[in-house]
C-alpha cells in the first residue's frame, strides 16, 4: 500500500492542492510518462524515416517475395535458391525450431541424470557431477561452440574413411549420417495410432483419479500407458505387414547418399547447447528434489505405501512444482542461445535473416523479423507456465 | 547506489562522442574532427587484420590510409572501425564511416538501392574454387553434389548459387561466417571445395598444412571488382576517395615510389610536376592540399609498393600481379589522366 | 570422556579410516560398485593421454612452424601473442595504463567480498576506483596520452562491458521493477512490456539492433561509437534481468513492512528508499551475482557484431598464416580465463547466501 496517504491528510483532502492528491497525481505522472515515451518513439522514427530518406534506402516488405537467390545449406521443407526471401526465411526459423526441440529432449535427459548422479550416494560420482556443473556453467556458450565445432571436423575422418561402429550408422567431418525407415503408407495410420493412444491414456488417467479418489483403489496407469502407447502403434505396423525397409545410406561419389545426415555444424551446436543448458537443469533437479523434506518420505513409507508409489505420489509431484517453472525458463535460454548458430554457420533464423539484410540491405525488416519469431516462441512458453502455475495453484492447500 | 549510479551517468555522458554539424559535407566534417574513420574488414590477412602489436595491416587498410594522407597530409590520422559482411553498408548509410575499404564488390544494386558509390577498384579479383587433388577433379563442372564452403551474405554466396543452377548441380553449401573457422573447415575435410575470390583462395592454400594438396580449378566463375566504398550524394568525397586510388596507380606508372618521390620534386616532367604538385591547381580542385599525392606517394607508397608489401611474392599470400598489373604490362589497372 | 576414551574399543577398520570411507563412498553396494568402476575406467582413459597432450609433449616458446612438429598442445601460440590477446590494440607504450586498471578493479572486488568491509569508505573507494581506471583507459589528463576507443580492446574491454554493464544495469533495474510493483496502471503496463520484450529476444538480436539500426534512429550528423552502442544494449539488456530478480526481493517483503512505514506516514519514496530497498536489495545479492556471471559471460557474443573483445582478439590472431590452426589450444586459454572470473564470483555468491540465509534463519 505504498501509495496510501496518511490518515491526517485524507481529513484535509477537501483543502488540498489537486497534485498533493494521490489519485490525480498517479494520472499526472502517467500522463507525464506517456507523453514522455510518446515524445521519444515520435523522435526515433522520425529520425529514422528522414536518415532512411536521405540515403535513399529500400523500406516494406517486398523482398519477401523476391527471389532469394541463395543457397540455405539444410531444411525441414524442400527449398532451392530459386525460391522468396519469404520460404528461405520459414526455413530458418524451422531449423531453430527443430534444434530446440531436440536440443530440450536432450538436455532434459541429460541434466536430470547429472542433478540424480550429483545427489548420488558415491563420493566419485557426486564429485564428478559437481565438477561437470561447475565447469559448464562457468564457460560462455559461444566459446563452447566454437570448440566444439572446431573439435568435430579436426577430430573425425573424411566421409571416404567414414567411421562405420553400427550397420546403417556413419560417423564422418560431414556429419552423423544414419539410416531411417523408407517411407512407407504405415506410417501415417501409425502415427495417428499413437495420437489416439495418448487421448486413451489421458482418458484413462482421469478415470484413475476418479476411481482413486472416489474408492482409493489403485491402477497400475504407468504399465498398462506404456503398452497402449507402444502396443497400438505396433498393431496398426503388424497389420501393413510389418515393413522393414530400411534407406541405408551410401557413399557415393563425394557424399552419403539416402539415409538422414546431421551436420557437424548442427551436432555441434545441439552439443554446445545441451552441454551448457544440462549443468544448469542438472542444479535445477538437484534443488527440487532437495526440496521435498526427508521427512515426506518417511511419512510416506510409515503409512504403507511403496517405495514406486512413494516417489509418483509424494515426492515427484511437489518436486516437479519447484523444478518447472526455472526449467521452462531454460529451455528458453536454450531456444534463444540457439540463435548463436550464425557463429558456427548452421543456418538458423537469425543466420538466414542476416544473409537477407546482407542482399537486400534492409537492416530494420530484418531485425525486427528475428525480433518477432523470437518473441513468439517466448510468449508461447510463458503462455504455457501460466498455464501450469495456476493449474498448480489448485493442488496447494 | 546513487553516487554509483551518478557516476556511471556522468560516465556516459563523457564517453558520449557527438560530432555535430548536421547535413555537412564529408570533407569538412572529416576534417573539423580531424581524423578519418574507414571502416575494414576485421581478419583477412593481407588486405586488412591488425598484427601482433595491434597495427593494422594490409592493401585495403593502405588504401584508406592514402585517403588519410591525401586529406590531412598525414596518413596517421585515421582510424580503423573492424565490420561484419552484415554491418558494412548500414555503417556506412549512417555515416559512422567515412569510408569503407573491405573487399566488397561492386554491384549495380548496392550503388542504388543501397545508396552507395564505388571509387576506383583497388583489387580486381574473380571467384574461383580450391580443391584437394587427391578428389582427382579437373573441371568445376565435375562438382555435382559437392560440399562447398563459402562466406555468408558476399555476392560469392550468390555466384556459386547462380553457377550450380546454371550448370544444374547438386550441392551442399556450408556457410561459416569467421573466415578463419572456414579455412580450417575446409582443409579439416569438412567440404570438398572451398568457393571464394582466388586471392582469398590463395591465401587460404598458402596456410594449408600441404599447400601442394591443392589445386584451383580452372574455372573462374564471376568478376569481383572490389573497390573502395562512399555514400551517393557527395560528389566532392567521391572525387577525393576515387582520384586518391587513382593516384596510387598512376604514381606506378610514373615510376613514383616513397623512396625517389623527394627527387621526383625536381623533376622536369611537366606531367610529373603537376602530378605531385609542382605545378599547383590539381589538389585545389578537388579541395585539398596540392601536396596530396606527393603525401600519399611519401607515407603509404605507390600501387605497386602497397601490392607487394601486403599480399606480393615476398608475403605468405604470394599472389601475382595478374589483372591487377598495370595496363602497360597487361593488367588493368589504368588510372585517368591526371590534368 | 577423558577417561573412559582408553576403555572403548575402536570401531573395526572397515568402518573408519581409509578403508571405511572408501566402502561408504565408493561401494556401497553393487550400483555404486558398479558405478566407481566404470567412472574409474573411464577416467584413466581419458586423463593420462589429456595431461601428455597439455603438459607432458606441449611446447612453450617456439614459432608456429616448430608448433607443428610437435604432437603436444602448442601454448606457444598464447605466449607469443599474449600481448595483443589481452590488450588488443592499446599502444604498446601504454599497456601498463589496462594492466594498473585491471589491478584496480581486482583489487576493488577483492576487498569487496568481506561484507565487512561494505561501508561508505568502500562505496567512495570504488567511486574514486572507477574514475582513476577512466582516466588510464582513456587518457587525456595531464601525464597520460589520449589513448580512443577505437583501441580498446581485448581483456579490459571485455570487463568494461560486464562491469559498467551491471553498474548502469543496476539502477534501471530497480527503477523497472518497482515499476512493476507499481498501482498505476500506465506504469506497470511499460514497465511489463519492457521486461518482457526484452526477455523474450536473445541478446544477440539487440546488439544488432545496436550495431547496425540504432544509427538510423539517431538524427544526422550524430554517432555513438561501436563501444558505446554495445555497452548501451548490454546495459538495457541486463536491467530486465535485474528487475525480475529486484521483484522477487519486493515480493519476498511482508506487507507489514508497507504497513507499518505507511502508519510511521511516511510518503512512497520515504516507504521505498528507507524501509523496503535496503531489505530487498539485501536479499537479492546472490543473484544479483549471478547476473554478473551472466553479463560476463554474455559480453563474449560481441564477437557477432566485430568488437574486440577477449574472444575476437584470440580468433584475430588465429587469423596470421603463422599460427592457424591451434584453435584448441587459444579456446581453451580464454576458456581457462572465463572459467576463473565465473568461477571465484559464483564461490563468493554462494558463500553470502549462506551467510545471509543463516542471518535470517
Amino acid at each position: 500500500m505504498p501509495d496510501r496517504p496518511p490518515a491526517a491528510n485524507q481529513a484535509q483532502a477537501g483543502r488540498t492542492a489537486f497534485w498533493l492528491e494521490p489519485g490525480k497525481r498517479a494520472i499526472l505522472y502517467q500522463g507525464a510518462l506517456l507523453c514522455l515515451l510518446g515524445l521519444l518513439a515520435y523522435y526515433l522514427i522520425s529520425n529514422t524515416l528522414t536518415n532512411l530518406e536521405r540515403q535513399s534506402i529500400a523500406t516494406g516488405w517486398g523482398f519477401l517475395d523476391k527471389e532469394a537467390a541463395f543457397e540455405v545449406g539444410e531444411s525441414v521443407i524442400p527449398y532451392s535458391a530459386a525460391d522468396t526471401y519469404g520460404r528461405a526465411l520459414i526455413v530458418g526459423a524451422l531449423n531453430t525450431l527443430k534444434v530446440a526441440l531436440i536440443g530440450m529432449a536432450m538436455t532434459l535427459v541429460l541434466g536430470t541424470l547429472i542433478g540424480v548422479a550429483r545427489l548420488s550416494t558415491n563420493w566419485l560420482v557426486s564429485k564428478l557431477a559437481a565438477g561437470y556443473i561447475e565447469l559448464m556453467q562457468n564457460i560462455p556458450v559461444l566459446l563452447q561452440l566454437f570448440f566444439w565445432y572446431a573439435i568435430f571436423y579436426e577430430a573425425l575422418p573424411s566421409p571416404r574413411e567414414a567411421l562405420h561402429p553400427l550397420r546403417g550408422l556413419f560417423l564422418c567431418n560431414r556429419g552423423v549420417v544414419f539410416a531411417v525407415p523408407q517411407p512407407h503408407p504405415a506410417h501415417k495410420y501409425m502415427l495417428a495410432a499413437l495420437f489416439a493412444g495418448v487421448v486413451l491414456v489421458y482418458l484413462l488417467q482421469r478415470w484413475v483419479r476418479a476411481r482413486q479418489a472416489r474408492s482409493g483403489r489403485g491402477f497400475p496407469l504407468g504399465t498398462v500407458g506404456a503398452g497402449i502407447l507402444v502396443g497400438l502403434p505396433a498393431l496398426v505396423w503388424l497389420a501393413f505387414g510389418a515393413p522393414r525397409g530400411m534407406n541405408v545410406p551410401e557413399l557415393a561419389g563425394f557424399n552419403f547418399q539416402g539415409g538422414v545426415t546431421w551436420s557437424p555444424e548442427f551436432i555441434a551446436l545441439l552439443l554446445g547447447l545441451v552441454l551448457y543448458t544440462a549443468a544448469f537443469v542438472a542444479e535445477i533437479v538437484r534443488a527440487g528434489i532437495q526440496a521435498v523434506g526427508k521427512g515426506q518420505q518417511e511419512a510416506a513409507l510409515s503409512i504403507g505405501l511403496r517405495r514406486r508409489q512413494v516417489l509418483h505420489l509424494v515426492i515427484l509431484p511437489q518436486a516437479l512444482r519447484v523444478i518447472i517453472p526455472p526449467l521452462t525458463s531454460q529451455m528458453l535460454n536454450l531456444t534463444k542461445n540457439s540463435s548463436l548458430a550464425v557463429a558456427i554457420g548452421f543456418p538458423d533464423f537469425v543466420s538466414v535473416a542476416n544473409t537477407t539484410i546482407n542482399q537486400t540491405g534492409q537492416a530494420i525488416e530484418g531485425v525486427a523479423l528475428i525480433m518477432l519469431v523470437y518473441l513468439m516462441f517466448s510468449l508461447t512458453t510463458s503462455a504455457f507456465m501460466n498455464w501450469y502455475n495456476r493449474k498448480t495453484r489448485l493442488i496447494e492447500r | 547506489m546513487s553516487s554509483l549510479s551518478r557516476f556511471t551517468l556522468s560516465v556516459l555522458l563523457v564517453l558520449l562522442t557527438t560530432s555535430g554539424s548536421a547535413g555537412a559535407a564529408t570533407l569538412e566534417e572529416v576534417r573539423a574532427r580531424g581524423y578519418l574513420v574507414a571502416g575494414v574488414n576485421g581478419g583477412v590477412f593481407g588486405f586488412s587484420m591488425p598484427d601482433k602489436d595491434g597495427t593494422w595491416r594490409g592493401l585495403d587498410v593502405d588504401t584508406a590510409r592514402a585517403v588519410a594522407a591525401a586529406v590531412f597530409g598525414d596518413a596517421g590520422k585515421i582510424k580503423f572501425t573492424a565490420l561484419t559482411a552484415v554491418q558494412r553498408l548500414p555503417a556506412l548509410q549512417s555515416k559512422e564511416i567515412d569510408v569503407l575499404c573491405r573487399n566488397t564488390t561492386q554491384t549495380l544494386t548496392r550503388e542504388t538501392t543501397n545508396g552507395l558509390s564505388f571509387a576506383h577498384v583497388n583489387f580486381y579479383d574473380g571467384q574461383g574454387f580450391l580443391i584437394a587433388k587427391k578428389l582427382g577433379v579437373k573441371s568445376a563442372k565435375e562438382l555435382s553434389g559437392a560440399t562447398v564452403c563459402v562466406l555468408p551474405g558476399t555476392t560469392t554466396e550468390l555466384n556459386a548459387a547462380d553457377f550450380f543452377r546454371k550448370n544444374k548441380m547438386a550441392w551442399k553449401p556450408v556457410v561459416i561466417e569467421q573466415v578463419s573457422e572456414l579455412g580450417k573447415a575446409f582443409f579439416a575435410g569438412r567440404c570438398d571445395c572451398l568457393t571464394s575470390d582466388t586471392s582469398q583462395l590463395a591465401a587460404h592454400r598458402s596456410v594449408a598444412p600441404n599447400p601442394d594438396d591443392y589445386i584451383l580449378l580452372p574455372e573462374i566463375i564471376s568478376k569481383e571488382p572490389l573497390a573502395p566504398v562512399v555514400r551517393h550524394g557527395d560528389d566532392q568525397w567521391y572525387d577525393i576517395v576515387n582520384w586518391t586510388v587513382m593516384a596510387l596507380i598512376q604514381a606506378e606508372e610514373f615510376g613514383i615510389t616513397s623512396a625517389n618521390v623527394d627527387e621526383m620534386l625536381k623533376s622536369k616532367d611537366p606531367q610529373i610536376q603537376r602530378f605531385l604538385g609542382v605545378t599547383p591547381g590539381l589538389g585545389q580542385s578537388l579541395g585539398l592540399n596540392d601536396r596530396w599525392a606527393y603525401h600519399i606517394i611519401k607515407q603509404v607508397g605507390n600501387y605497386g609498393e602497397i601490392f607487394d608489401r601486403n599480399v606480393g611474392p615476398g608475403t605468405p599470400l604470394a599472389l601475382p600481379r595478374g589483372l591487377n598489373d598495370l595496363w602497360t604490362n597487361g593488367g588493368l589497372m589504368y588510372a585517368a589522366p591526371f590534368r | 570422556m577423558q577417561t573412559a576414551r582408553s576403555k572403548i574399543v575402536k570401531p573395526p577398520v572397515t568402518r573408519v579410516g581409509v578403508v571405511g570411507w572408501v566402502r561408504a563412498n565408493l561401494f556401497d553396494g553393487w550400483l555404486n560398485a558398479f558405478l566407481t568402476v566404470v567412472t574409474l575406467l573411464v577416467l584413466w582413459k581419458l586423463v593420462p593421454p589429456l595431461v601428455q597432450w597439455a603438459l607432458i609433449d606441449s611446447v612453450w616458446n617456439t614459432t608456429g612452424n616448430a608448433c607443428r612438429e610437435t604432437s603436444g598442445a602448442c601454448w606457444s601460440v598464447i605466449t607469443a601473442n599474449l600481448r595483443f590477446i589481452l590488450f588488443g590494440f592499446f599502444p604498446p607504450e601504454a599497456q601498463w595504463r589496462p594492466a594498473a586498471a585491471m589491478l584496480i578493479l581486482f583489487a576493488l572486488l577483492f576487498v569487496s567480498r568481506e561484507r565487512s568491509h561494505w561501508r561508505q569508505w568502500l562505496a567512495y573507494a570504488w567511486v574514486f576506483g572507477l574514475i582513476v581506471m577512466a582516466a588510464l583507459m582513456r587518457g587525456g589528463v595531464p601525464g597520460l596520452a589520449p589513448v580512443d576507443y577505437d583501441r580498446w580492446g581485448g581483456l579490459p574491454l571485455t570487463l568494461l562491458l560486464s562491469v559498467f554493464g551491471l553498474a548502469g544495469a543496476y539502477p534501471l533495474g530497480v527503477l523497472l521493477a518497482l515499476g512493476r510493483q507499481s498501482k498505476m496502471p500506465a506504469v506497470r503496463l511499460i514497465s511489463v512490456i519492457y521486461i518482457e520484450l526484452i526477455r523474450g529476444v536473445p541478446l544477440i538480436s539487440l546488439l544488432f539492433m545496436g550495431s547496425i539500426i540504432l544509427p538510423l534512429f539517431l538524427p544526422e550528423g550524430v554517432t555513438l561509437n561501436k563501444i558505446l552502442r554495445a555497452q548501451v544494449v548490454i546495459i538495457l539488456f541486463t536491467a530486465a534481468y535485474i528487475a525480475e530478480v529486484v521483484r522477487g526481493g519486493l515480493q519476498g517483503m511482508p506487507q507489514g513492512q508497507y504497513e507499518a512505514a505507511a502508519s510511521m506516514g511516511l510518503n512512497y519514496y520515504q516507504t521505498m528508499r528507507l524501509v523496503i530497498l535496503p531489505q530487498a536489495l539485501k536479499i537479492v545479492i546472490p543473484p544479483t551475482v549471478s547476473i554478473l556471471i551472466s553479463a560476463f559471460k554474455d559480453t563474449s557474443l560481441v564477437v557477432i557484431i566485430a568488437l574486440f573483445d577477449l574472444l575476437k582478439t584470440t580468433q584475430t590472431m588465429l587469423h596470421n598464416p603463422e599460427w592457424m590452426g591451434f584453435s584448441r589450444e587459444a579456446y581453451l586459454f580464454v576458456a581457462l580465463l572465463y572459467f576463473l572470473g565465473c568461477f571465484w564470483m559464483a564461490q563468493f555468491s554462494r558463500r553470502l547466501e549462506r551467510e545471509l540465509s543463516t542471518e535470517q534463519g
